[in-house]
């Protein structure tokens, strides 16, 4: 394993400490979420054009656990052709705002033998 | 012992000396660089096969790596005293000067090549090769291994980004504190998809994909360690691999199977990278740059608390909308749609997700298919058995098959 050089001490923080942590951390998003344009009621997608997918940034599926580790199975993009792929970026209501777009890179070679 | 002990050294020192033999020769020169580096470990194996293993054979290792590169500088320097004299000078210097194997200039030349490496004009698996092959010591083979793909066209990939570098003239150094930001940009990006191929990884060697994870926190770590690159937005990448990899070992089972999340055994979950991952997230927490990693680290904190709290949901939902905002992808709005079905319930869950028409995406079915289970079953299992067309892999169709079967074995709903 890896050694941390920042942790101070112990190699474990306490519950209290951690709480801590996590609220300043909290707090310090949401003092920037305020500042930004945001619909944070959770109905529907925003999309502000200026600050969603720029052109030549690369869409990456990160591990965000919900789907992947819930219901299960792997999601990085994996198609058969580049074509695919871009076919499957197509799909993207990003595309609907002029001037977005969405690029999406294989990064696997899927052959379906595993 | 040698047979053990040269592929661990190998791991450990080969990029060490390829960064610092690379940052001496200059960016053009990587290949030989790579060539003395390798040719370095083909003199210990022989001689430590014939001689025993030297006291020391890391100090063994750069003792011949440097008296490989004075010898090669020294050749250049006859070879271009003949051929080419306006160079002269210029090969002479290299010559005249120590090559420096201190672990400051290790650590330097690491931090150097990797912005060099992960320069924005080579692509993002170009970029990962190059990573994994020259910060990460990994071999062609293992390289092919992780990306499913054969030597031969690894090979080629590397080739070619090699070329591009020495094409656009890239140099070995870290970017200057006006620039570091838009730089370290494709870094991370780098170290972030070195960390999710290791983590979603579809190939089944083990101990390769916990590498990968591995590789990608140590290359994050040298950032955060480093004065220049130690940005709020490096802390919080930091903070996001630790936090998914507590899960490792809970992940796979002693089948090398998938777990799901809710039947992981939770006592496996690492709590020393759990508070790992609070700390930096904490120290991520400053400035007025809200970065994607941000959200998903604190997502990602979430994900270490299983309890299934509404309090819990509705912070993880608005992280989904404000990460939705910086930078749209398909999965992350898959992924708030499952989060809002545990806040809105099902119904608003299942209306959300058909708005996104994601027809083309195994995921999109599974997750409709998931939420319809109780409200509809026959339309779950239609759903699911769309998934099941779409999907390409073994694993994936193992997981949606086994789902079609539970519903299969139950009393419909409507």
């Amino acid at each position: 394993m890896l050694i941390f050089r920042h942790m101070d001490g112990g190699k474990i923080a306490s519950p209290e400490q951690m709480q801590v942590w996590m609220q300043q951390t909290m707090d310090w998003l949401a003092s920037i979420g305020a500042q930004g344009k945001y619909d944070g009621r959770g109905n529907g997608l925003v999309f502000d054009n200026a600050r969603v997918v720029h052109h030549n940034k690369t869409v990456t599926n990160g591990p965000f656990g919900e789907i992947k580790e819930t219901l299960g199975g792997y999601v990085i993009v994996k198609a058969e052709s580049a074509d695919e792929a871009a076919e499957f970026a197509k799909g993207s209501p990003i595309l609907q705002g002029e001037g977005n777009t969405i690029e999406v890179r294989q990064l696997a070679r899927e052959d379906g033998v595993h | 012992m040698q047979q053990k002990i040269i592929p661990h050294l190998f791991r450990t020192e080969y990029r060490k000396i390829v960064s610092v033999l690379c940052r001496r020769f200059g960016l053009d020169q990587v290949e030989i660089a790579e060539d003395l580096a390798s040719d370095t470990f083909v003199t210990a194996a022989q001689t430590w096969a014939m001689k025993g293993l030297p006291p020391n054979p890391t100090a063994w290792l750069y003792n011949v790596a440097k008296n490989k590169a004075r010898n090669h500088l020294q050749r250049n320097s006859v070879f271009d005293s003949k051929v080419s004299p306006a160079i002269q000078t210029n090969t002479l210097e290299l010559y005249e000067t120590e090559i420096d194997l201190s672990p400051q200039n290790i650590n330097d030349s690491q931090l150097q090549m990797m912005f060099a490496i992960c320069h924005p004009s080579i692509s993002n698996e170009a970029q990962i090769g190059l990573s994994l092959r020259i910060l990460c010591g990994f071999g062609i083979e293992e390289i092919a291994d992780a990306f499913l793909s054969n030597k031969e066209t690894i090979n080629k990939r590397l080739f070619r980004a090699k070329e591009k570098l020495r094409e656009q003239k890239v140099n070995i150094e870290i970017p200057g504190d006006a620039e570091i930001d838009e730089r370290l940009a494709p870094v991370l990006t780098t170290i972030y998809l070195l960390f999710n191929e290791g983590y979603y990884s579809e190939s089944q060697n083990n101990t390769l994909r916990k590498d990968l994870c591995l590789e990608a926190m140590r290359l994050c770590t040298m950032l955060v360690e480093n004065r220049q690159t130690n940005k709020p937005q490096v802390n919080a990448l930091l903070a996001l691999i630790c936090f998914h990899a507590s899960r490792f070992e809970a992940r796979i089972n002693q089948n090398g199977e998938y777990v799901l999340y809710d039947e992981q055994d939770t006592s496996l979950w690492d709590p020393e990278l759990i508070s790992k991952g609070a700390y930096f997230l904490y120290r991520a927490a400053s400035g007025n740059q809200l970065s994607k990693y941000h959200l998903e680290a604190t997502i990602a904190y979430w994900r270490t608390q299983k309890a299934d709290t509404r309090q819990k949901w509705e912070a993880v939902l608005q992280l989904y909308d404000q990460l939705l905002q910086i930078e749209y992808s398909p999965i992350a709005a898959l992924n708030r749609v499952f989060v809002l079905s545990k806040i809105a319930g099902k119904a608003q869950a299942i209306a959300d997700a058909e708005e996104l028409k994601l027809t083309d995406n195994h995921f999109y079915f599974t997750l409709l298919g998931e939420l319809y289970v109780g409200i509809d079953d026959g339309e779950a299992k239609l759903n699911l058995q769309k998934a099941l067309g779409l999907a390409k892999t073994n694993t994936d169709k193992q997981t949606i098959q086994k789902k079609i079967d539970i519903l299969t074995n139950l009393p419909l709903s409507s």
